[in-house]
């Protein structure tokens, strides 16, 4: 279980997949992606949003690097829309949002902000703020009107959801479970949720995402031979 | 929209930046930079940097959540990773802008298009190419998403994305004003799989001057 407010990171390896489930409903998992082998090479939002016309995702899309490659692919979800545009809370946002507290007087249960959550993590990898760039929020919807506003649909997830994310290579996963930085709750409430992995078989010919489009396709190819 | 006057007598820069080619200068906080969409339809792909320390710079995603809407328009401040407004976007003459598309790369050509265009030149390159000439630690991850100032990209009701022409067109232009000392790096796009930039990539002209001195 990763705890409400908490940070999680694993090396997914490449035929393995990452199940990450709603455990009480309305979760919300910040997430960053990057190559294991090589972590100059990680999640590109619009390069993920481009080649498959989108601007949320759910089962049959993939999350591509900004070298063309699958890094993982959405192989399962109940939920039905993930939001990629709206990034995370840093502690300014948070306290403002909140209000403070701290350690000292709230021990564990002390406000935490996806941010610092995430730069702390990387650090362990020796990565930092330069390879923070987007973030994906899964269980969570940020819809666009047709003057562009964004906004928070909620409820969303529900009790028992879940996504499944197959590692197409090595993939540094890191999960934050703080809530949502549109969530309009005047209350700091993050969940928890369940995170388990297996694996699974590689993608065959017929694979779900991989013939989703075409764009898919060529990046399961572009994949298949950095293994080469 | 609105139109502002140039105050020529404190011009610093006046550049033309030919298609396919990058460009990468410090403006001073207080300055204004105007970039001109000279012949329209063109695609200028820029990334801002705290110019005192590189860690923090442009996010599209805190610039979009911070406005709650994803286009750029005058009003719009451009958000840094740190929280910090880097510049604020004060005329506009094209009326939307794009951050969710991000910069061209050799190897999105291949995946968007086909797996023989990865020899085609890209924004990406170009980028890359402008942060190892202007060093100071500079390099490829520190490219990360970018404004494409002049395009349209509009999200539907139902989460697609989708490409539009027709929101610029010729001497159009966006005018920013820097609200602390920023690098700016820009690639004029030199795409040539879509119609960003018409199938004719064209310069553009970036002009940067000191707002506050007098004539």
């Amino acid at each position: 279980m990763i705890e409400p407010g908490a940070t999680w990171s694993h090396i997914l390896k490449r035929g393995t997949a990452l199940w990450i489930t709603d455990i009480e409903g309305g979760a919300n998992v910040g997430a960053i992606f990057y190559n294991a082998d090589n972590p100059t090479e990680r999640y590109n939002m619009p390069d993920t949003l481009k080649a498959q016309h989108t601007a949320h995702l759910t089962q049959g899309n993939v999350l591509y690097s900004d070298m063309g490659r699958i890094l993982c692919s959405i192989t399962a979800d109940t939920v039905g829309w993930h939001d990629p545009l709206s990034g995370s809370a840093n502690e300014a946002l948070v306290t403002a949002k909140y209000g403070e507290a701290r350690y000292q007087a709230h021990r564990n249960a002390c406000h935490k902000n996806a941010c610092d959550g995430l730069l702390i993590e990387l650090a362990k990898y020796g990565l930092g703020a330069r390879d923070l760039a987007a973030t994906v929020n899964f269980f969570s919807k940020v819809v666009v009107d047709g003057s562009g506003d964004m906004r928070f649909a909620s409820p969303h997830s529900r009790r028992g959801d879940y996504v499944e994310l197959r590692a197409e290579m090595n993939v540094l996963v890191i999960l934050n479970t703080c809530q949502h930085p549109m969530d309009p709750s005047r209350q700091y409430a993050p969940k928890p949720v369940h995170v388990a992995i297996r694996q699974v078989a590689a993608p065959g010919p017929a694979d779900p995402c991989r013939i989703s489009r075409p764009e898919n396709e060529r990046g399961f190819v572009l994949t298949e031979r950095y293994f080469m | 929209m609105k139109e502002s006057l140039l105050d020529k007598a404190a011009l610093e820069f006046d550049t033309l930046i030919p298609a396919g080619e990058p460009w990468i200068c410090e403006i001073r906080k207080g300055h204004h930079l105007r970039i001109i969409d000279v012949e329209g339809n063109q695609a200028a792909d820029t990334l801002f940097y705290n110019a005192a320390d590189y860690e923090d710079r442009y996010s599209a995603q805190d610039t979009i959540r911070a406005q709650a809407n994803i286009y750029l328009t005058t009003g719009t401040k451009l958000m840094s990773s740190r929280g910090n407004v880097l510049l604020t976007i004060v005329n506009d003459t094209c009326g939307r802008h794009d951050t969710l598309g991000g910069a061209c790369a050799t190897e999105s050509n291949m995946v968007r298009y086909a797996l023989d265009k990865r020899h085609m030149h890209a924004c990406r390159q170009s980028f890359v190419k402008a942060a190892l000439a202007w060093g100071r630690g500079l390099e490829k991850r520190d490219i990360t998403h970018n404004i494409n100032f002049f395009m349209n990209v509009p999200v539907t009701a139902d989460g697609g994305l989708t490409f539009e022409d027709g929101v610029s067109g010729p001497g159009k232009y966006v005018e920013l004003r820097a609200e602390m000392d920023v690098l700016v790096l820009i690639s004029n796009c030199p795409q040539l799989n879509n119609p960003c930039n018409a199938y004719n990539p064209t310069p553009i002209r970036a002009v940067v001057w000191n707002f506050g001195v007098a004539v």
